[in-house]
């Protein structure tokens, strides 16, 4: 049997605050990221959980103001099964579909994702390109802090280690679009998988805030600024399109040190963008 | 720690650590060994079990968040009948339609395609095939099993038609 650290569940908020204050502990919520690490011992076993699940300030998707509020511990099944998702966030619903099956997606949470930070996290390039800011607690107060500063190294966030992903907002633009493509299985994620979500509002025939976001091609979720630049302005015409796949195949920096893999992940990452644009122009 | 679940009806108080693999608890604790490991990581679907209704893999789930939550295992699918134990419906039609051969990926499927038909969904072959697209199979090529929870629904539906 995997190893079983000690666990405590706390049914509030404060609780959880004051035992993070205490002692560090390592959060759990849907567990599909950290009961793995733990049975497969890819990270040293944490002395202490700390399980979020009865947290239930950390539910809810509702619309506050001018944003779409989600609590950290929201499922990939409740994202897609979501009216209001489906109305303000369709990308989001798009990208919950596509990670893993119906059992991690009953379980798997945004919080989780986002904390996780995995260059490979689907979820971060819609966050990216929406604006999302994320919420973060102790019993020090509340900040927030934008997704584009959220995932600044491999696998680093700003969180302290007293630190909750309380909640996500995301910023309800009118007449902004957002598409989002996912390229090769998980399994496959190796050698094939590339992410990409591409936000815009059409402005008199053009396209402005232009918000280009890729996963799994470097080491963190990013957004390839250089290629927003030729878009921001332009129309999706097949030369726009050629220019910004060229742009975004030598803005980008995969990881991988074998190259072939490298240089496969940015033409395929070109491609997406390629063919995105051209069903955008219709041409 | 003890904590409190309700497995195919029955309530059960545990007591083992809360970061115990519901797993470990369902096959080690509670002798219901009808639920399979297979890969241990979340991938392969074996473990699958229903927990409040939805599909989950109980290998990545911790004791302490199953607490005072209702789980459905294999072993639940049955009824009690006269003569013994009689086969669901589903597990009637898996019989029939040759969906099982080697049989460990069988339980954790069973629980994926019965959530699927509670979930009353239109049963298409591709809605199927996403429903357990999360439990693997090397013996069938799945065919067998897609054919198997079609007949499953079929049943169902007859069973719930108006005037039936
Ligand atoms: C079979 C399988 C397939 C998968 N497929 C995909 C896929 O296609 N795409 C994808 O992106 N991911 C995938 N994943 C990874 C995983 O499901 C997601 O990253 C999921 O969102 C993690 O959420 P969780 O609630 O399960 O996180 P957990 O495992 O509970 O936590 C993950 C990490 O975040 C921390 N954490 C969690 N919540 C908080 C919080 N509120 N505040 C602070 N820290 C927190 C934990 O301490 C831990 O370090 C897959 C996993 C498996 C096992
Ligand atoms: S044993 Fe749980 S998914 Fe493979
Ligand atoms: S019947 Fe053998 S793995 Fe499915």
């Amino acid at each position: 049997m995997p190893a079983e650290p000690p666990v405590a569940s706390p049914t509030s908020l404060g609780q959880a605050y004051a035992l993070l204050a205490a002692a560090p502990h390592r959060p759990i919520a849907g567990g599909t990221d950290v009961m793995v690490q733990i049975a497969a011992e890819t990270t040293p076993i944490p002395e202490r959980m700390l399980d979020l699940w009865r947290l239930d300030e950390l539910r809810g998707i509702r619309v506050e103001g001018d944003a779409l509020v989600l609590g950290a511990l929201t499922t990939y099944t409740e994202i897609r099964r979501s009216p209001l998702c489906v109305e303000h966030a369709l990308a989001l619903v798009e990208a919950a579909a596509t990670i893993g099956a119906v059992q991690i997606q009953n379980r798997g949470t945004l919080g989780g994702n986002i904390a996780n930070a995995s260059p490979a996290g689907d979820t971060l390039p819609v966050l990216l390109a929406m604006d999302a800011s994320i919420v973060a607690g102790s019993l020090r107060g509340e900040r927030t802090v934008a997704a584009a500063d959220f995932w600044p190294a491999y696998r680093r966030t700003p969180l302290r280690p007293d630190e909750l992903v309380l909640r996500v907002s995301l910023p309800l633009v009118a007449g902004r679009r957002v598409r989002y493509r996912k390229v090769g299985t998980r399994r496959a994620q190796a050698i094939s998988k590339v992410v990409m979500a591409l936000a815009w509002r059409e402005d008199g025939g053009v396209w402005r805030h232009v918000r280009l976001a890729l996963g799994s091609v470097a080491p963190t979720p990013i957004r390839a600024t250089e290629t927003e630049r030729v878009l921001e302005g332009a129309a999706p015409r097949e030369t726009v399109a050629d220019h910004a796949a060229a742009v975004l195949r030598g803005e980008l920096r995969p990881i991988d040190d074998v190259r072939s893999t490298a240089a496969y992940r940015k033409a395929a990452a070109a491609r997406v963008l390629h063919r995105l644009l051209r069903e955008e122009g219709g041409w | 720690m003890s904590y409190e679940l309700r497995v195919n009806g029955v309530e059960f108080e545990v007591a083992a650590p809360g970061m115990r693999r519901l797993l470990d608890v369902l096959r080690e604790d509670l002798g219901l060994s009808g639920t399979k490991e297979g890969c241990g990581e979340g991938e392969c679907g074996a473990c699958t079990v229903l927990l409040d209704g939805e599909p989950v893999v109980s290998c990545l789930v911790p004791l302490c968040q199953a607490d005072g939550h209702a789980v459905r295992t294999v072993e639940g699918l049955a009824t009690a009948g006269p003569q013994g134990p009689v086969l669901s419906p589903l597990q009637a039609a898996f019989l029939e339609a040759g969906g099982a051969q080697c049989g460990i990926c069988t339980p954790g499927m069973l629980m994926s395609a019965e959530a699927f038909l509670a979930s009353g969904a239109d049963p298409t072959e591709e809605a199927i095939r996403e429903a357990i697209a999360g439990n693997l199979c090397r013996c069938t090529g799945y065919t067998k099993i897609v054919e198997a929870i079609e007949l499953a629904a079929l049943g169902r539906g007859a069973d719930t038609a108006p005037g039936a």
